[in-house]
């Protein structure tokens, strides 16, 4: 019978393709269900204008596990990860900070602004480093159970608390700080001058809906650190061909171990009797059965979607109905016919070979910031920019570029709108945002493609459209990542697993949900916990 | 880009590489001609130019100036005369230096300070968590630049130019006019030879060089590069950050740190009991010599003549002696039955062309220090690692009277 797996993963996003993957390396036959015509999830790549390729939704590289590159051996499968070696910051008034690669240029450039914020920035950037170090292995690891008396359980809760009891007492103390304070109060500490503190600031509030004087911030900025360039630290990469680059990478790898792909295929139910999972039904009613069953969903769509709610366990929907979607961010993705050019530094497009922050001071960050409290999208957007084209010539006809628009904050939820009517007012707001910093950029576009949270949502599922499947805040990470107790990929449905990214170690395209659930359901497997 | 130093105009033309690198964010010229060797002799016999511009300086201002140096350095800078210089280590609160510099008391409340990595926050933090008001710190790393005019004829050439120099004995200092510019003059160096380094405003720099230069043309007078001033300078036993250590503040675990009694710096320390200050380290620097706890101890190294030709001669490849200087790491092991029996490690190693031998600034575990102790040093022949013997020997290697002695005019040294 052609209609039975081994294992079934539904949703072909980066997680699920991992996921898959190691699941057909391991022998499995494996078939991944994807809703679209196409994999990626929120890390595709789409030619909307011949010749230009956008990155739709996720756009960068930066906390991929090296354990997944290494183990399914994604170099070989095609991986090109190029380096964005730059940092810019437009300022007002011609003022601006273009960090790059090497310390002792972008200690000068600081020292433009601040002589103190030069040194202050590398004894941060230093502790930071050492905090992510610290911490990075349990990225990679399946969180303990916080919540199962079970002897192995307590003893690997103990194992956690130990281990950061261990830790060096300036690292654990700055630690502490991340976990507990704002960006701006950890910045204020170190870091005077208002355009190298925005230009932290606005890493914590990255997907977040979030004031940057948030508590919550100084977390969802250390997170955003965790990732790594060949090892350095907190540096970001371009995927050949966009972030839809890596994931026909991870297709290619998933192929090459013998699995199956099925696109256009949506999956109403998983089927499951007497608390045992054995296939999926499809929307179109086919079936599929398989002992495994692996969604790589949200966590609302896993638990109350694929599954009726009603089976699910008390303590696991009153969390999961708690859980914190609320996405905030949006795309505004141009086509444009030359480079933009920042007076100050006019003729010059090396400066875009990285990310381009709009939110020059935290005044621009406080009132982008208001406008959301108030219940509509800030009318002066902080804006990540990438001019994509400039890392990778193949983004887009030569001479001409493409530049991601990653915005901030553009709730879910309006008040008294709606995204169907604002979509174009937000596309606008970018535009005048953008013609301010680098003037004759409206000349310059030929396409434009708007993304709010609700299409996000439409599209591709990610419930509210929250970026990183629920906020990457503490109550929601690690132990909590969906839910205490039930963060160990895990479901109340034996043969029933999640590997989205609500689960550890959370969103942005770290790929460990993937790997972790697979390295969870194998060894299930062999000590026949299932089956 | 990198930065320029105000000197610059002048040593553009005269680099015949055409290659520069990049210290601290300046441009400067590892070489001026090919030949190191020949930069390093005009340091050793005759007089050389070398522009330090790119060290990061501090002045320290006020009444309370003091107590904030007193606080810091290991060193009492108290007892550092006006018109004195000295050479002092910093550390943190365990006791691990942070850096090393020299810092020079232009005036009773002036001091200012050469340092290798950027170190304003850090002082004006001390002095704010100290409530010192009574201390302005300025970075003035742009505002001057510094030429270290070095070797035995050094003096014949300063002496052409200002009287002051005559009457500075070692790490003495004058305020002085050069070519009608304000300069400050030192009696020190990083060459361990006779030598005076010279701050001056950057608007004068190069009327300034154009004056010495001039004065020294008989004299050969050359500008050298960083190259043969770090050659130099390991004959002089001194010790490279980043090199032989690594800052205290930048390193990720105490392996990677060094206390001043484990760089060979006990002699700063040697007032101790003398010395009721506070300073910062002092805790952990009592308790490491109480116990005698220091890990390592840096010493110098001589390597056999004899084993070193040898084990090239077996190999059938000529000894590779000239210009031979590294900066990698090398294994030492102890001598006897037991083999690789690590026992620590050289940092800079050179083949002095002046002294004939191979020798390396090392760090060893305390009982191997005493000189003339027998190790054996690792390095590879023809890719395959060997072992040598080496003895350790006193530092410095090379210590010339002219760097120490009085000076008279219209003496050439």
């Amino acid at each position: 019978m052609t209609n039975h797996y081994d294992a079934i993963v539904i949703g072909g996003g980066h997680n699920g393709l991992v996921n898959a993957c190691y699941l057909a390396k391991s022998g499995m036959k494996t078939l991944l269900l994807e809703k679209r015509h196409l994999v990626g999830g929120a890390t595709i790549t789409e030619e909307l204008l011949a010749g230009f390729q956008f990155t739709t939704f996720s756009y960068a590289v930066s906390l991929l596990r090296p354990d997944i590159v290494d183990e399914l051996d994604l170099a070989k499968h095609g991986l090109m990860i190029l380096p964005m070696p730059n940092t810019f910051q437009p300022g007002y008034g011609g003022k601006y900070l273009l960090l790059g690669a090497d310390k002792d240029a972008n200690y000068h450039e600081i020292a433009r602004h601040s002589i103190e914020d030069a040194e202050g920035y590398r004894e941060l950037s230093h502790l930071i480093d050492r905090i992510c170090f610290a911490i990075k292995p349990w990225m990679d690891r399946i969180p303990p159970n916080s919540v199962s008396q079970d002897p192995a359980d307590l003893a690997e809760v103990d194992e956690f608390d130990r281990y950061m009891k261990g830790l060096d007492s300036d690292v654990r103390m700055l630690l502490d700080k991340f976990l507990t304070c704002s960006a701006v109060e950890i910045l204020d500490e170190y870091i005077e001058s208002d355009i190298v503190k925005a230009m932290i600031a606005s890493s914590g509030i990255i997907g977040s809906q979030i004031s940057p004087r948030d508590p919550k911030t100084g977390l969802v900025w250390l997170f955003h650190k965790l990732g790594e360039y060949d090892g350095v630290s907190g540096d970001w990469g371009f995927h050949k061909n966009g972030n839809g680059g890596l994931t026909e990478v991870l297709a290619n790898a998933f192929e090459s171990f013998g699995g199956t792909i099925r696109l256009n295929a949506g999956v109403e139910k998983v089927i499951h009797s007497a608390g045992q999972a054995s296939g999926v039904r499809l929307l179109d009613d086919a079936e599929y059965s398989a002992k495994i069953v692996v969604s790589a969903l949200d966590p609302k769509r896993t638990f109350t979607q694929l599954v009726d709610a009603e089976d699910m366990p008390s303590d696991l929907m009153s969390a999961i109905s708690n859980y914190k979607f609320q996405g905030s961010a949006s795309k505004v993705n141009f086509a444009l016919s030359g480079p933009p050019s920042f007076p100050a530094l006019s003729g010059r497009t090396d400066i875009f070979q990285g990310f381009t922050n709009i939110g020059p001071t935290l005044k621009y960050l406080d009132e982008a910031w208001a406008d959301c409290q108030a219940g509509r999208f800030s009318r002066r957007p902080f804006i990540d920019c990438c001019l994509q084209s400039t890392v990778d010539p193949a983004m887009s006809p030569p001479g001409k570029h493409v530049l991601s628009c990653f915005t901030m904050y553009t709730p879910y939820k309006l008040k008294d709108s709606d995204w169907d009517s604002q979509r174009g007012n937000l596309g606008d707001a970018v535009e005048e945002t953008l013609e301010e910093f680098f003037p004759g950029f409206r000349k310059l576009i030929l396409h434009r493609e708007v993304v709010t949270p609700v299409d996000i949502e439409r599209l591709i599922g990610l419930t509210e459209g929250n970026i990183f499947a629920g906020e990457l805040f503490g109550a929601q990470l690690f132990m909590n990542r969906p839910a205490p107790g039930w963060n160990q990929y895990r479901t109340p449905i034996r043969g029933y697993y999640q590997c989205g990214s609500g689960t550890h170690p959370g969103g942005c395209v770290t790929g460990g949900p993937g790997r972790l659930a697979a390295k969870q359901i194998l060894g299930d497997l062999r000590s026949a916990k299932i089956g | 880009m990198p930065k320029t130093t105000p000197f610059h105009a002048r040593l553009a033309p005269l680099n015949q590489t055409g290659i520069w690198k990049n210290w601290s964010g300046y441009l400067v010229a590892s070489k001026f001609q090919y030949s190191v060797t020949t930069e390093y002799y005009a340091i050793r016999n005759a007089v050389s130019l070398l522009d330090t511009s790119p060290l990061f300086k501090y002045r320290f201002k006020g009444p309370q100036a003091i107590d904030l140096l007193r606080r810091c350095m290991i060193r009492d800078v108290q007892k550092c005369k006006i018109g004195r210089a000295l050479y002092t280590a910093w550390c943190d609160n365990g006791g691990f230096v942070v850096q090393d510099g020299v810092i020079m008391r232009v005036a009773e409340d002036d001091f200012w300070l050469t340092s290798a990595e950027p170190s304003l926050r850090y002082f004006r933090q001390i002095a704010r968590s100290m409530g010192l008001n009574g201390v302005a710190i300025d970075d003035v790393s742009t505002q001057f630049g510094i030429l270290a005019l070095q070797g035995p004829l050094s003096h014949s050439v300063i002496s052409q130019v200002t009287p002051d120099a005559t009457q500075l004995d070692y790490f003495g200092l004058t305020q002085s006019k050069i070519a009608e510019c304000d300069v400050v003059i030192s009696r020190t160096g990083f060459t361990g030879d006779l030598g005076f380094e010279i701050w001056v405003h950057a608007s004068d720099a190069l009327q300034v060089w154009d004056a010495i230069v001039e004065a020294g043309a008989g004299f050969n007078i050359i500008p050298v590069g960083t190259t043969a001033l770090k050659i130099a300078r390991v004959e002089a036993g001194l010790l490279l950050m980043d090199v032989d250590f690594q800052s205290s503040r930048f390193a990720w675990v105490d392996e990677q740190r060094e206390t001043p009694i484990e760089l060979g710096w006990a002699w700063m320390l040697k007032d101790l009991s003398h010395d009721d200050r506070d300073f910062i380290g002092r805790e952990a620097i009592e308790t490491e010599i109480r116990q005698a706890s220091n890990r390592w101890t840096t010493v110098g190294l001589e390597m056999d003549w004899g084993e070193f030709e040898k084990v090239h001669r077996e190999a059938g490849i000529p000894t590779p002696k000239f210009e031979h200087y590294r900066e990698e790491t090398m294994s030492i092991y102890r001598r006897g039955e037991k083999q690789w029996d690590y026992a620590g490690y050289a940092s800079s190693f050179l083949f002095s062309s002046l002294l004939k031998k191979p020798i390396a600034i090392a760090k060893l575990p305390p009982d191997l220090t005493i000189v003339g102790t027998e190790v054996d040093l690792e390095f590879p022949v023809i890719r395959k690692p060997v072992t040598v013997l080496a003895r350790v020997a006193t530092m410095p290697f090379y210590d010339p009277d002219q760097k120490t002695k009085s000076l008279t005019v219209g003496a050439s040294s």
